[in-house]
C-alpha cells in the first residue's frame, strides 16, 4: 500500500547552454539529452544501472522524436531496461518532470528516477503550410497513377513556404515578449529595474562559475564549457544602451539584454529514496517538499500570460503553512527580467493579493539578496524544457551548502498562461 | 585501443621485411600484449643460474602456478618463451660466467617477444667489494642483452632481498607476461616481504578503489580501463573542461567522474571524500595528470614555469598530504606517480617539465623512506614513460616523431596501455615488497639510458 516518504534530489547535470545557431546548431534534442544523461551517469556512477524511470521532454519537438527520452536512454550508459517517457508543459517541463518523479518516489512506486528536459531553438522542425501538408498527404495516399496525377495537379507554387515554429501564443498570435510587455507596463516595471536584475544575473552566474560551483553540475559539450550567453563583464551602461525589443513607444522597457535569448541545451536531475541513495553512496542534497501548478486566463487580457506562478505559490504556501518570507533562497525563472519583477510586485500588492488571491494581507516582499544567487536564465540562457532541471539541481546544491533545513522556493512561468512552482529543503 | 604505426605494419609485410633487412633499417614487430585469458608466456621458460639458484627455488612453484612451463635445459626444436637466470648466489665477478653459460646459448633459441629476466641481489647489501661488483655487473649485462635482443624480446633485472626471494613472484610474473610489452632494460627492486599471489590472477585488483587523475584521455584513460579490467572500481578525475570525454571514460569503466583541477587547494580532500562516500574508501592513487609548456629555459617566463611545476609536482605533494594522512588511503594502499624520461635524461626546451618529472622521482624516494607509510603497507612507485603514441606525440613533426619512436631497443613507440599495465602492476597486492621504484616504460630508449 502506498505510504509516503521523502524523495531526495541527489545531483544533477546539464550541458552549458548555447545561443540559438551557436555551437549546438547541428545537435538534435536527442543528442543533447543523451550527452546530458551521460554526464549524469558518470558523475553518479550509474553506468549499467537500471533507474526507476527517466522522464523528460522538449517544447520544440520533431515528430520523429515521439519517444525522445526513451531513445536518449537507449543511447546512454544507463541499463537498457530503464523505462522512460516524455512530458511537455512548455517552460515548466523540467520542473513538472521533477514533481512527477518525486511523487512516484514518495509513494514508493520508484526508488530512483531522472527528471530532465531539452530544447533546441536551432535544430527546429520545419513545418509546411497547412494547405500544402493536406495536399501532400493526399498525394501519398493516392494509389493509381491517375489518382496521383489528380492529386499532384492541385499543388500550386503559392502553396510553398516554410514555417519555423516561434515562441508565439497560438490563441493570441502575440509573442511571449509582447505579452510580457503588457504585464510589465501594468505593474510599472521600469527599464532600470530590469537592467539591474539582468546585471545581477550575469554577475551571479559568473561568480558561481569562478568559485567552481558548477564543477559538479555541468559537463562541457561540443567544446562549450560555460553558458555561451554569459557576459561576466556586462555593465548597466551596456545594458542601458540596448534598443527596446518588445512593447512600443517611449514606455517600452524590454530589450534583448533583459529578456532571455533563444537557446539550445539540456539538463537532468537525479532523485531517489533515502535508501537508494545510501545504497549508492550518494548524499541527498535536498528533499523535494511540494509542488504546485497553476494556470491563468490570459486570453481576455484579465491576467498576464506569465503570471500563473503568482497564483501557484500562495496556494502551495497555504498548504504548507509557510509564508513567502520563510525561504533562504528563491529561484524565480527569468523568462524576462520583467517576469520576476511583476511577480514580486504582485505579491507585494495588497490589491492583487486581496482581489486575485483572496488573501487578507499581501504575501509581502522577499529579501532580494536571496534571489537567484547563482544567476538565472537571463545570463545562462533558456532552452525551454531544460530550465527546470538547471534550477532544481543548482538550488539543491546551494541549499545543501547552506545546511540542513534551509528552504528554497522555485517559480517557473510557462507558455499557455501556466506556472509550475516547488519547494525544496536542504537535506 | 592498440594502434600500430604505419612503418611497423610495413616492415611486417613480405616486401617491407625484405627491404628493411637489406637496408639495415629497424625491424620492429608487433609486441605481445596481455589480454585476459592469454597464456603467461609463449613457450617454455628456461631457468638456471649460479650455484643453488635460491631465487629460482623460491619462485618455481609460483611461476608454475601462474602458467609458466619451467625447463632446466632448452628442449630440442622448441622456441623459448623466456629465460630466468638467477645470480643471487654470486659472490664475485668470476661467478658471472654462470650467467653467460646459461643465457648465451639460450638467446639463439628465443621465440618472438620472449622475455629475459635476470634475478640478482641489491648491490648495496653486498658483503664484499667483489660481491658488490658482481651484483652491479648484472645491470650492465641486462641492458646489453636488451639491446642485443630482436623480435620484440625484452630483458630486465629484478633485485631481491635475501630471505624474501618469493616476494618477487609478482614482479617476475609481470615481466614474463604480455603486460610488460614495452618495459625493457629496467631494474626492479624488491624489498622484504612474503610471497603473495592474487586470489584471482585475472582480477588482481578486485575490491580495490582507485583514483586516476588526468583520466579524460591519453595515458590516463587507458590507466582507468586497465585498472577496471583488473577488477578495480575507478574514480576518474580531470579538469571540468575535459568533462565530456571524462564522462565517456568513466561510463566505459563503470566508474565515477570527478571534475576537479588537481591544483585546487582541496583536491586531495575532495578525492578522498568522493572515494569514501561513493565507494567506501580508497586503495590506489595514480597521479597521472600532467601538462607541458615547452620553451627554451632562456625564453621561459614565470607563468610557464609555474604552471608546469604546479600541475606536475606541487599538486601531488599537496594532495598526498591528505591522501597519505592516517585517515587517507587504506592500509596496503598503492600510490603510483607518472614521471617521464625527460625527468631522467632532460630534454631541450623542457627544463620546467623535466624539473617537475625529476621532482616526481624525488617524491618517490622520499615516500619510500617514510617509515610510517611502510608500517601501513603503503607503497609508492613511479613509471617514467618514454615515447608513447598519444595525441600529444602525434602532434610532433613527422621527422622528429619518427626518430623519437625508433630510438629504442624495440624500434617503436609504446602504447598508452603499456604504461597503464606497469601502473596496474605496481597497484597489485602482490607487490607489497615493491616500493621506491622508478621504472621506465620506454622500450629501452637510448635517451638518458
Ligand atoms: N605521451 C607521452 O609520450 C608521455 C611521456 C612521458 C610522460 N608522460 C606523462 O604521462 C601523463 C599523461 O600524459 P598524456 O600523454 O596522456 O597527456 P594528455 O595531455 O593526453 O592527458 C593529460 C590529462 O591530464 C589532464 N590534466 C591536465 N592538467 C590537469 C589538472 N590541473 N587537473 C586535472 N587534470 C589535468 C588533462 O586534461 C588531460 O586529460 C602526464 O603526466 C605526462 O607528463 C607522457
Amino acid at each position: 500500500m502506498p505510504t509516503t516518504r521523502r524523495a531526495a534530489v541527489l545531483g544533477g547535470n546539464r550541458i552549458p547552454f548555447a545561443r540559438q545557431f551557436g555551437p549546438y546548431a547541428e545537435a538534435s534534442n536527442q543528442d543533447m539529452l543523451t550527452a546530458t544523461l551521460e554526464g549524469l551517469v558518470a558523475r553518479h556512477g550509474l553506468a549499467g544501472e537500471r533507474v526507476g524511470e527517466v522522464v523528460a521532454g522538449a517544447v520544440i519537438k520533431h515528430s520523429r522524436d515521439f519517444n525522445l527520452t526513451r531513445e536518449a536512454v537507449l543511447g546512454s550508459s544507463l541499463a537498457p531496461d530503464t523505462p522512460a517517457y516524455d512530458i511537455q508543459q512548455a517552460c515548466g517541463t523540467g520542473l513538472e518532470a521533477t514533481i512527477l518523479v518525486a511523487n512516484k518516489i514518495a509513494l514508493g512506486q520508484a526508488e530512483s528516477a531522472i527528471a530532465g528536459g531539452v530544447d533546441s531553438a536551432s535544430d527546429a522542425p520545419i513545418v509546411v503550410p497547412e494547405r500544402l501538408r493536406r495536399k501532400l498527404l493526399r498525394l501519398s495516399r493516392a494509389k493509381t497513377p491517375a489518382d496521383r496525377a489528380r492529386a499532384a495537379i492541385t499543388l500550386r507554387p503559392t502553396d510553398l513556404g516554410i514555417q519555423v515554429p516561434a515562441a508565439t501564443e497560438p490563441r493570441t498570435g502575440m509573442s511571449m515578449g509582447q505579452h510580457m510587455a503588457i504585464t510589465a507596463a501594468r505593474w510599472g516595471v521600469t527599464r532600470e529595474a530590469q537592467d539591474e536584475l539582468a546585471l545581477a544575473s550575469h554577475q551571479h552566474l559568473a561568480a558561481a562559475y569562478e568559485r567552481g560551483f558548477f564543477d559538479d553540475l555541468v559537463t562541457p559539450y561540443l567544446g562549450l564549457t560555460r553558458d555561451q550567453n554569459l557576459r561576466p563583464d556586462t555593465t548597466l551602461e551596456k545594458l542601458g544602451s540596448l534598443r527596446t525589443a518588445f512593447g512600443s513607444g517611449p514606455d517600452a522597457t524590454m530589450t534583448a539584454g533583459n529578456s532571455t535569448p533563444l537557446s539550445d541545451g539540456a539538463s537532468a536531475v537525479l532523485l531517489g529514496s533515502q535508501e537508494w541513495a545510501a545504497a549508492h553512496g550518494l548524499t541527498p542534497l535536498a528533499w523535494f517538499v511540494d509542488g504546485e501548478t497553476a494556470a491563468v486566463d490570459h486570453l481576455g487580457g484579465e491576467e498576464g500570460l506569465l503570471m500563473a506562478p503568482a497564483y501557484a505559490v500562495p496556494r502551495m504556501l497555504a498548504r504548507q503553512g509557510l509564508t513567502l518570507q520563510d525561504f533562504d533562497l528563491y529561484e524565480i525563472h527569468e523568462a524576462f527580467a520583467a517576469t520576476v519583477l511583476s511577480t514580486l510586485a504582485a505579491w507585494e500588492s495588497p490589491e492583487f493579493c486581496r482581489e486575485r488571491l483572496g488573501l487578507e494581507a499581501p504575501l509581502g516582499s522577499i529579501d532580494r539578496s536571496r534571489l537567484n544567487v547563482n544567476g538565472s536564465s537571463l545570463a545562462a540562457g533558456h532552452p525551454f524544457a531544460a530550465t527546470g532541471g538547471r534550477i532544481v539541481a543548482s538550488l539543491a546544491k546551494q541549499l545543501h551548502e547552506k545546511g540542513s533545513g534551509a528552504r528554497g522556493l522555485i517559480s517557473i512561468c510557462a507558455a499557455g498562461g501556466q506556472g509550475v512552482v516547488a519547494i525544496l529543503e536542504a537535506a | 585501443m592498440p594502434r600500430s604505426d604505419g612503418y611497423t605494419s610495413f616492415v611486417n609485410s613480405g616486401l617491407g621485411r625484405r627491404l628493411a633487412s637489406s637496408l639495415g633499417l629497424p625491424q620492429p614487430v608487433p609486441l605481445r600484449r596481455y589480454s585476459p585469458g592469454a597464456p603467461l608466456v609463449e613457450g617454455p621458460v628456461l631457468v638456471g643460474g649460479h650455484d643453488d639458484t635460491p631465487a629460482v627455488g623460491a619462485l618455481r612453484d609460483g611461476l608454475a602456478a601462474a602458467g609458466a612451463e619451467l625447463v632446466d635445459t632448452v628442449p630440442d626444436g622448441a622456441r623459448l618463451g623466456g629465460v630466468v637466470v638467477d645470480l643471487t648466489a654470486a659472490r664475485a665477478p668470476e661467478d658471472l660466467e654462470s650467467l653467460r653459460a646459461t643465457l648465451g646459448p639460450a638467446l639463439k633459441r628465443l621465440g618472438r617477444c620472449a622475455r629475459v629476466v635476470v634475478v640478482g641481489r641489491h648491490p648495496e647489501a653486498a658483503a664484499t667489494v667483489a660481491q658488490r661488483a658482481a651484483r652491479r655487473a648484472l645491470e650492465g649485462i641486462t641492458r646489453s642483452v636488451g639491446k642485443e635482443l630482436r623480435a620484440g624480446a625484452t630483458a630486465n633485472l629484478v633485485l631481491v632481498t635475501e630471505g624474501s626471494e618469493a616476494a618477487a613472484l609478482g614482479t617476475v610474473t609481470f615481466l614474463l607476461s604480455g603486460r610488460s610489452a614495452y618495459v625493457d632494460g629496467q631494474v626492479f627492486r624488491v624489498g622484504e616481504g612474503e610471497a603473495a599471489a592474487p586470489a584471482d590472477a585475472e582480477r588482481p585488483l578486485a575490491g580495490k578503489v582507485a583514483v586516476v587523475t588526468g583520466a579524460a584521455r591519453g595515458i590516463g584513460a587507458d590507466i582507468a580501463r586497465t585498472l577496471h579490467r583488473d577488477g578495480a572500481t575507478v574514480v576518474c578525475v580531470d579538469v571540468p573542461a575535459a568533462g565530456a570525454s571524462l564522462a565517456t571514460v568513466a561510463n566505459g569503466v563503470g566508474g565515477t567522474a570527478l571534475q576537479l583541477d588537481v591544483t585546487a587547494a582541496d583536491a586531495g580532500a575532495r578525492i578522498l571524500e568522493h572515494a569514501r562516500t561513493r565507494h567506501g574508501g580508497l586503495d590506489v592513487v595514480v597521479h597521472n595528470a600532467g601538462i607541458t609548456r615547452d620553451k627554451l629555459l632562456a625564453n621561459t617566463d614565470a607563468d610557464r614555469w609555474d604552471s608546469v611545476v604546479r600541475v606536475n609536482l606541487l599538486s601531488i605533494l599537496a594532495m598526498n598530504e591528505t591522501l597519505l594522512a592516517k585517515d587517507g588511503v587504506r592500509e596496503g594502499g598503492r600510490v603510483v606517480l607518472v614521471s617521464s624520461i625527460a625527468g631522467i635524461a632532460g630534454n631541450r626546451g623542457q627544463a620546467n617539465y623535466a624539473a617537475s618529472k625529476a621532482g616526481v622521482i624525488g617524491l618517490v624516494d622520499g615516500y619510500a623512506d617514510d617509515r610510517a607509510l611502510r608500517r601501513r603497507g603503503i607503497t609508492v612507485n613511479a613509471v617514467a614513460p618514454g615515447f608513447i603514441e598519444t595525441e600529444m606525440t602525434a602532434r610532433i613533426p613527422l621527422g622528429t616523431r619518427e626518430v623519437g619512436r625508433r630510438l629504442n631497443s624495440l624500434a617503436q613507440g609504446g602504447l598508452p596501455v603499456d604504461v597503464a599495465e606497469a601502473i596496474a602492476f605496481f597497484a597489485g597486492d602482490a607487490q607489497a615488497a615493491v616500493s621506491g621504484n622508478v621504472v621506465r616504460v620506454c622500450g629501452q630508449s637510448l635517451l638518458g639510458a
